[in-house]
C-alpha cells in the first residue's frame, strides 16, 4: 500500500499544473467571447497537450495515450483545482464517444468524435419513452427505412440538453417484428431535422435541464446506425456502463461537502455558528463517514483498474452510483436543514440551474431537490438495488414476462 | 499510488480464513456461548502458531514485525468467523509495549506474548464511558496504580494488563492479589468482559501513547466489525435463498432482494475507510487519529445497521438463541460500543477536523 502517486505523477502533476496557469482564464480578445466559445477554445488547447480525453486516438482528436487512471486522476484532480471548462457536455464526451470508438464505423468516428471533443457538436441521449423507463427495451419510437433514409416518428422523454443539441444518439425500433431486444437499432440524430420538435420540461426547481422530444416524419440518412440493425440495444450498454461510473466520481461530491461545512461556519443555532451545535457536528461527522467511504472506495477501484483486476471491487463498482447518490442527498438534507426558513421561499432561476456558481441559500434550496435526480438519472436507484442483489448477492433476477 | 493489498497481506488473510473455516465453524461459536470454553485456548493456541499473537511484536523478540494493518486483516477475518479468542486484548497490550516499553520491559514480556506463552490485555475503560485517555481517573504513583477499571476483554487467565491511568499514562500491571476480578454479564459471549479492582505495584511504559493504543483499537474493532457485517450479509442472502413461501425463494421478492442490496452497500464500500485508518497508523501519524475515529464511529455504525436488517429479514429464525445471527449481532455490538459508541468518535472526528 502506497498513497504517494509517486514521481513520475508528480512530474505530470506540475505539468498540468503549469499549462493551466498558462492557458486559464483566457486572455485578451478570447477572453470577450461568450461563455461556450471560452470553453471550446481552451478544451482545443487541452487536448492538444494530452489533459483532456488522452485515451482518444489521436486520428480522432485525443492523444493516443495508453489507459492510466493514476494520471487521469492527476489530471483531473489538477483541471478540477484551477477551475477550467474540463468537464464539457457528459453525454457527448462520456457517452457517445466510447460508443463510437467500440462500435462506431470509421467514417462515423471522423466526423464525430473530435467536434464533439472539443464541444463544438453537443449531444442529448434520446432513450427513454412516456412508455419506457426503468423497462427500456419496451420503447416504441418507431425508424422506418424508406429508400435511403430513416424515417422517424415517436417520442422521447427526459432528454437532458435536447433544446441546446446539435445532435442525438438514441434508440428507436427498426424491427417491430422482432423481440423486444433484437428489434432496436442505435441512430445519430441531427437536431435541426425538419419534423423534430423539442420542448423543454419544467423540473421541479423551475430549471429546464430536460425535454421531450417528439418526431414527426423526420429523415436522418441511413449510413447514420451505429452497429447493425436490431443491435441496438447491445450498442447501447457501453454507453450505460460509462454514465455510471461518471456518477461515481467522487470528486464533486466533495466540494459540495465542503460548501455543507461552509455553510454551517456562517449559519446560526442558538445564536452560535451551527458547527457548534452537538446535533450538526454529529450529523457532519456521520457524512464525512459516507464520505470518506466513497473516496476510498474509488481509490480502491483506482488501483484495481490501474492493474487489471477489476474483479476484486466488482461490487464497489456496481454499488458507486447508489452510494454517491445517498451521500448527495445527506448533504442536500442537512443543508437545508441549517437554512429552514429559506426552504419556505422558491429560488430564482438563476440558483435552479445547478453545478454553476456559489451555493446560496436559494441555490441549497434548489439543491435539496435536485439531489433527487440522482436517484433517478442513469438507471433508479430501485434498478441500482436490483443490480447488487443480482451481481453481488447473487440473488434470483426477478422475474420478466 | 497503490491502494491495495500486497501478495504477502492476501496470504496473511487467506490463511487464517481458511484456519476460521476448519477450526472454527458456526457450530464451535454456539458452544462457547453455551459457556463451553474449552475449544478457545486450543483456538488461540492454533492462531498463534501462526504469528498472530505477534504479529506487532519485533521481530528481535520474536514476533513478525507487522504495521497495525496486517493486524486488523486478521481482525477482519476473526469477525467474520465471530471467533471466540483474545486477540483484542492481547494484541492492544502487545502494540503498547512494543511501541512504548523500555527494553527491560520489552525483554521480560515481549517473547512470551509473541508466543502466545503469555497472555496480556488492556484495562481502559472507567465508568461512565470513561473511554479515552483524557478522561481516566485511575491513579499511578509510587510504583503503584490503585482504583477500578471496566470492560477489560479476556482479563481471566491474563497475565500482563496494561492499564490506563490518570493523565493519559499507561501502566504494566502483572496477574495478582493488588488485581481482583470480577466477571461482567457480557453480551458477546465471545469476549467476555471483567472489572478490575486494582491495589497493586505497577510499572509505567514511560514512552507509551495511549491514544495510539485508543487509535489502534478503533481500527481494529472496525475491521472486525466489517468481517462480521460482511459475513452476515452474506449469510442472509444464503439464507433467503434456500426459504420457500409462497412457492418460491424469499429472495425471488424484490422487497427482500433490496433490503439485501441496502445491507451490502451499508457494508461492502466501508473497507477502504479501515484500510486507511490501518496504513496512517504508521504511515501518516498526524492523519491516524481523524482516520481512526471516522473508522470507528462509521464502519461500527453501518454493520450494526446490516445485523439489525440481518435479523429483520431471516424472520422468526433470526430472533432464537439457536440461529447463528445473534452471535453476529453481539460481535458487532460488541465493536460499535467497545471503546466509545460512535457518538464519541464523531465528535472527536469533529475536533480534530477543526470544526
Amino acid at each position: 500500500m502506497n498513497l504517494q502517486f509517486g514521481d513520475e505523477y508528480e512530474r505530470l502533476r506540475a505539468e498540468v499544473r503549469a499549462f493551466c496557469r498558462d492557458t486559464w482564464p483566457l486572455r485578451a480578445e478570447e477572453s470577450r467571447l461568450a461563455e461556450r466559445e471560452q470553453a471550446i477554445a481552451w478544451r482545443k488547447r487541452a487536448l492538444a497537450a494530452g489533459f483532456l480525453h488522452r485515451t482518444v486516438p489521436r486520428g480522432y482528436g485525443g492523444a493516443g495515450a495508453a489507459p492510466d487512471v493514476m494520471a487521469e486522476t492527476v489530471i483531473r484532480q489538477e483541471l478540477d483545482r484551477a477551475r477550467v471548462p474540463h468537464r464539457g457536455s457528459v453525454q457527448g464526451t462520456h457517452m457517445l464517444v466510447p460508443t463510437l470508438l467500440e462500435c462506431g464505423s470509421e467514417e462515423q468516428r471522423r466526423e464525430y468524435i473530435p467536434r464533439t471533443l472539443t464541444g463544438e457538436l453537443l449531444w442529448c441521449q434520446g432513450y427513454s419513452e412516456p412508455g419506457a423507463g426503468s423497462d427500456l427495451a419496451s420503447l416504441q419510437s418507431r425508424a422506418e427505412l424508406v429508400g435511403d433514409e430513416w424515417v422517424l416518428t415517436g417520442q422521447k422523454i427526459w432528454t437532458s440538453q435536447a433544446d441546446e443539441a446539435d445532435m442525438m444518439f438514441g434508440l428507436f425500433r427498426t424491427e417491430p417484428d422482432a423481440p423486444k431486444h433484437g428489434g432496436i437499432s442505435y441512430l445519430l440524430v441531427p437536431m435541426k431535422t425538419p419534423g423534430i420538435v423539442a420542448r423543454p420540461l419544467t423540473m421541479m426547481q423551475r430549471g429546464t435541464d430536460f425535454c421531450e422530444v417528439f418526431f414527426d416524419g423526420a429523415r436522418v440518412p441511413a449510413q447514420n446506425i451505429v452497429g447493425r440493425r436490431g443491435e441496438g440495444w447491445k450498442v447501447s450498454r457501453s454507453t450505460l456502463k460509462h454514465e455510471r461510473m461518471l456518477i461515481g466520481d467522487s470528486a464533486i461530491v466533495r466540494i459540495t461537502f465542503d460548501s455543507l461545512v461552509a455553510l454551517a461556519r456562517r449559519a446560526q443555532r442558538d445564536g452560535r455558528p451551527a458547527l457548534e451545535h452537538p446535533v450538526v457536528r454529529q450529523r457532519l461527522a456521520e457524512i464525512a463517514g459516507h464520505l470518506e467511504t466513497q473516496e476510498w472506495s474509488v481509490a480502491r477501484m483506482l488501483t484495481a483498474i490501474h492493474h487489471n483486476r477489476e474483479a476484486q471491487v466488482m461490487s464497489e463498482l456496481l454499488m458507486a452510483k447508489l452510494l454517491s447518490t445517498n451521500v448527495q442527498q445527506l448533504i442536500a438534507k442537512l443543508a437545508l436543514d441549517l437554512i429552514p426558513d429559506a426552504g419556505l421561499h422558491e429560488p430564482t432561476a438563476d440558483e435552479a440551474v445547478m453545478g454553476v456558481g456559489e451555493f446560496t441559500q436559494g441555490r441549497w434550496v434548489s439543491n435539496y431537490m435536485y439531489s433527487l435526480a440522482f436517484a433517478i438519472a442513469g438507471g433508479t436507484s430501485n434498478v441500482q438495488r436490483n443490480i447488487i442483489g443480482e451481481l453481488v448477492l447473487g440473488l434470483p433476477r426477478d422475474r420478466r414476462p | 499510488m497503490n491502494f491495495a493489498l500486497s501478495e504477502e497481506q492476501e496470504l496473511l488473510q487467506t490463511t487464517v480464513r481458511d484456519f476460521v473455516a476448519k477450526q472454527c465453524p458456526p457450530p464451535a461459536v454456539h458452544r462457547v456461548f453455551e459457556g463451553e470454553r474449552e475449544a478457545v485456548s486450543a483456538l488461540w493456541k492454533g492462531l498463534a502458531e501462526m504469528g498472530v499473537a505477534g504479529m506487532v511484536v519485533p521481530e528481535s523478540f520474536g514476533g513478525a514485525g507487522l504495521e497495525l494493518l496486517e493486524l486488523a486483516l486478521v481482525a477482519e477475518e476473526l469477525g467474520r468467523g465471530a471467533v471466540p479468542v483474545p486477540f483484542l486484548g492481547h494484541s492492544l497490550a502487545a502494540l503498547a509495549l512494543a511501541r512504548g516499553g523500555s527494553a527491560t520491559q520489552q525483554r521480560a514480556w515481549l517473547p512470551r506474548l509473541a508466543s502466545g506463552e503469555s497472555r496480556a490485555t488492556v484495562a481502559l475503560a472507567e465508568d461512565a464511558g470513561r473511554w479515552l485517555p483524557s478522561d481516566w481517573r485511575v491513579e499511578l504513583a509510587n510504583g503503584r496504580v490503585r482504583g477500578r477499571k471496566l470492560s477489560v476483554p479476556e482479563a481471566e487467565g491474563a497475565q500482563l494488563f496494561v492499564v490506563g491511568c490518570a493523565n493519559g499514562a499507561l501502566a504494566l500491571v502483572e496477574a495478582g492479589p493488588g488485581v481482583r476480578m470480577t466477571p461482567e454479564p457480557a453480551l458477546d459471549r465471545g469476549r467476555p468482559l471483567a472489572t478490575l479492582e486494582l491495589d497493586a505495584p505497577a510499572e509505567t511504559l514511560e514512552a507509551a501513547d495511549a491514544a495510539r493504543v485508543v487509535d489502534a483499537g478503533c481500527v481494529l474493532l472496525a475491521a472486525d466489525a466489517f468481517g462480521a457485517a460482511h459475513q452476515l450479509v452474506r449469510a442472509t442472502a444464503s439464507y433467503l435463498q434456500t426459504r420457500q413461501q409462497f412457492g418460491q425463494s424469499l429472495a425471488q421478492f424484490q422487497a427482500l432482494k433490496h433490503q439485501l442490496a441496502n445491507m451490502a452497500l451499508e457494508v461492502d464500500p466501508t473497507r477502504g475507510l479501515w484500510w486507511y485508518a490501518a496504513h496512517a497508523f504508521d504511515h501518516a501519524p498526524a492523519e491516524s487519529p481523524r482516520a481512526a475515529a471516522l473508522a470507528k464511529s462509521h464502519v461500527t455504525d453501518r454493520a450494526q445497521q446490516a445485523a439489525r436488517d440481518a435479523v429483520e429479514a431471516h424472520g422468526g429464525i433470526g430472533f432464537t438463541w439457536e440461529c447463528d445471527v445473534h452471535i453476529w449481532f453481539k460481535r458487532i455490538m460488541f465493536d460499535r460500543l467497545w471503546l466509545g459508541a460512535p457518538e464519541l468518535h464523531r465528535e472527536r472526528y469533529a475536533r480534530l477536523e477543526g470544526w
